[in-house]
């Protein structure tokens, strides 16, 4: 370049302005591009239209066992609690971090101390609140792997966490809340209706 | 003939610089010429680079990103694609070797400082293509859709779910559902075989020109090109990387290779460290495994994980575990700042540095191997110990790096 010159002069006045302009507007019809490439990551209509409510028939669900249920991709669990567990949950609790279910991870109408609508039937979902993992049931009482206090409940492998049988997380463990309980409604005594709070939506 | 070859290097050297960069980059880039072995690990990553882009080509033309068929398709290539085992398993090992070669790459820069000033921004590269590199092990384990690709993305996943108010629609977004499903599956193998490669392929010939500018360090960590012949201004301790260092890397591709050939064709599961056993069972979305461990490079930091327990400063244990698993692969990029020791390289800095170094690599390879074990108390307390050793090397480095009792380097290399 044979006349050299400064940038500084000649970037005063008008110049400065329509540089300035031009960079707002090109940054905004950036962020306007990148908007519906962003949203198409969002959930699909067809993936939002899935997840219908799921009717269990829990007749044959003998007291002590576990009934393993598929709802929107995830596990609910319906626990048949014999008197054994449902008096386990008084003993646990000053082990728990929230034993009242004061954190909203549950509805209304199972904010009690056996998180249920019908006393010996627990509806909890299967996710480690943690980071997701299925928690294994350990009805057994006292086993080596879980000390002598353990007087049955969910175990994470994941991270150790550990759940009372009314899927409330103990204190001192990774998760940070109990166990989610999904709307669900008892159709008759033995129709269970997981995923909705009335029957209309079946 | 030769004049024929000459003229037409000459026709092209007139519309491409292809003389000058190869004189620039290779026959007359000068390196130190006191490397050792630890040298060799760098351009033995790239190596593996190439061999996952050219495996991973291969296992395109075969592999279906769809969760009803994802497992199917791998078991399909392994059994009836004429040497598909072959290729499956020289981008399984390769994904393991990568990060043998990049964790002794990395403790090479530790050793010998050269992370410091004036190759601060070629550290920096680096972490970014170690960030690059992790994200493309994650979404390509998850590929194969068997139990351990579908947990362990499931826990990584909500990782992201434990930041306060954007975490759970942050969650979907990564997603595409409000599950572990399909649309993460097909997206998940976009990101692996189109974003991150091009991505990693773009950083790594960043990294090389920001090396080419400063130079390579070396084991004495002293700057060769503070000394050069007056005369011809190329460094005196300097050799050209062509041929000499390129005849001596052949040599660490062969010892390479010759461990590589052995894992595929003797050891390609290398007991479940590469690929974990649960893995060859088809994804069950209603069950974890019993036991679920990340692959082994992936360990250490799982170890940090689900090391806090506690909830503490109004964060609850969950977040915690999330940040200092986060914190622990970005501290590595303040070490050119933590560190200010008058000299670079270990073998003139003082017994804190040392101690100090050694137990970093114990804590590394203690947590790598407790992130392999069913969680316990006993496993917890440990894992916690050594979080905290693994933290009090980069904190408290300003400190003992400072008052360390170092020996002078030498005007010249060694040897």
């Amino acid at each position: 370049m044979a006349d050299s010159f400064s940038i500084n002069d000649e970037m005063s006045g008008r110049r400065k302005f329509l540089v300035a302009a031009t960079s707002v507007a090109g940054g905004i019809a950036g962020a306007a591009i990148a908007t519906p490439f962003l949203l198409s990551m969002m959930p699909s209509e067809r993936a939002k239209a899935a997840g219908a409510p799921v009717e269990v028939d829990i007749s044959k669900l003998e007291p002590g066992m576990l009934l393993m249920v598929e709802w929107r991709g995830k596990v609910v669990w319906v626990l048949n609690r014999t008197p054994e567990m449902l008096e386990s949950l008084v003993k646990v609790e000053d082990q728990l971090a929230d034993p009242n279910s004061d954190k909203k991870q549950q509805p209304d109408y199972a904010k009690n101390r056996t998180r249920s609508i019908k006393p010996e039937f627990l509806v909890v979902e299967g996710v480690c609140t943690h980071l997701g993992c299925s928690p294994v049931f350990r009805k057994d009482v006292a086993p080596a792997d879980l000390g002598a206090d353990w007087l049955g409940g969910f175990f994470c492998p994941c991270h150790g966490s550990k759940f009372d049988l009314a899927g409330r997380v103990y204190k001192h463990v990774p998760a940070p809340t109990n166990l989610v309980v999904p709307p669900h409604v008892y159709l008759s005594d033995s129709r269970l209706l997981i995923g909705s709070e009335s029957e209309g939506a079946a | 003939m030769s004049n024929l070859f000459n003229s037409m290097i000459a026709w092209i050297d007139k519309r491409f610089p292809l003389t000058s960069n190869w004189k620039a980059h290779l026959s007359e880039y000068y390196a130190p010429k006191n490397f050792n072995f630890w040298y060799f690990f760098g351009s033995l990553a790239l190596l593996v680079l190439v061999n996952q882009l050219l495996t991973g080509i291969f296992l395109t033309m075969n592999y279906k990103p769809d969760a009803s068929q994802a497992f199917a398709s791998v078991e399909y290539i392994m059994r009836d694609v004429d040497y598909g085992w072959l290729i499956r398993y020289m981008h399984s090992t390769g994904a393991s070797m990568f990060f043998v070669v990049v964790y002794l790459h990395m403790f090479r820069g530790m050793m010998y400082g050269s992370y410091r000033k004036p190759r601060e921004l070629l550290w920096l590269i680096g972490m970014v293509i170690f960030f690059v590199l992790m994200s493309l092990a994650f979404t390509g384990y998850i590929l194969p859709w068997g139990q351990m690709s579908y947990w362990g993305a499931q826990v990584i996943v909500s990782m992201f779910g434990a930041i306060p108010s954007i975490g759970e629609i942050l969650q979907q977004w990564l997603l595409g559902d409000f599950t572990l499903s399909d649309a993460a599956l097909n997206r998940f193998f976009a990101y692996h075989v189109v974003t991150l490669p091009l991505v990693l392929l773009v950083l790594v010939f960043v990294h090389i020109l920001a090396l080419h500018e400063t130079g390579s360090n070396n084991p004495d960590g002293i700057e060769i090109k503070e000394n050069k012949n007056p005369a011809t201004g190329i460094p005196v301790d300097g050799i050209p990387f062509h041929p000499y260092y390129t005849v001596k890397d052949i040599v660490g591709v062969v010892v390479f290779l010759i461990v590589f050939c052995g894992i595929i064709f003797f050891a390609p599961e290398m007991g479940g460290y590469f690929l974990e056993y649960n893995n060859f069972i088809p994804a069950n979305t209603l069950q974890t495994p019993d036991h679920i461990a990340p692959v082994w490079y992936f360990t250490p930091y799982y170890s940090m994980l689900r090391a806090v327990t506690v909830n503490f400063l109004g964060v609850d244990a969950k977040l915690w575990g999330v940040i200092l698993m986060a914190g622990s692969v970005v501290i590595f990029c303040f070490l050119p700042w933590l560190d200010r020791s008058p000299v670079k390289s270990i073998r003139y800095k003082g017994p804190y540095f040392k101690v100090a170094l050694t137990l970093f690599v114990i804590s590394f390879f203690v947590l790598g191997w407790l992130g392999t074990k069913s969680p316990t108390p006993l496993y917890t307390l440990l894992a916690q110990i050594f979080t905290v050793i693994y933290f009090a090397f980069f904190i408290l480095m300003p400190w003992y790096s400072k008052i360390d009792k170092t020996k002078p380097e030498p005007k010249r290399l060694k040897e």
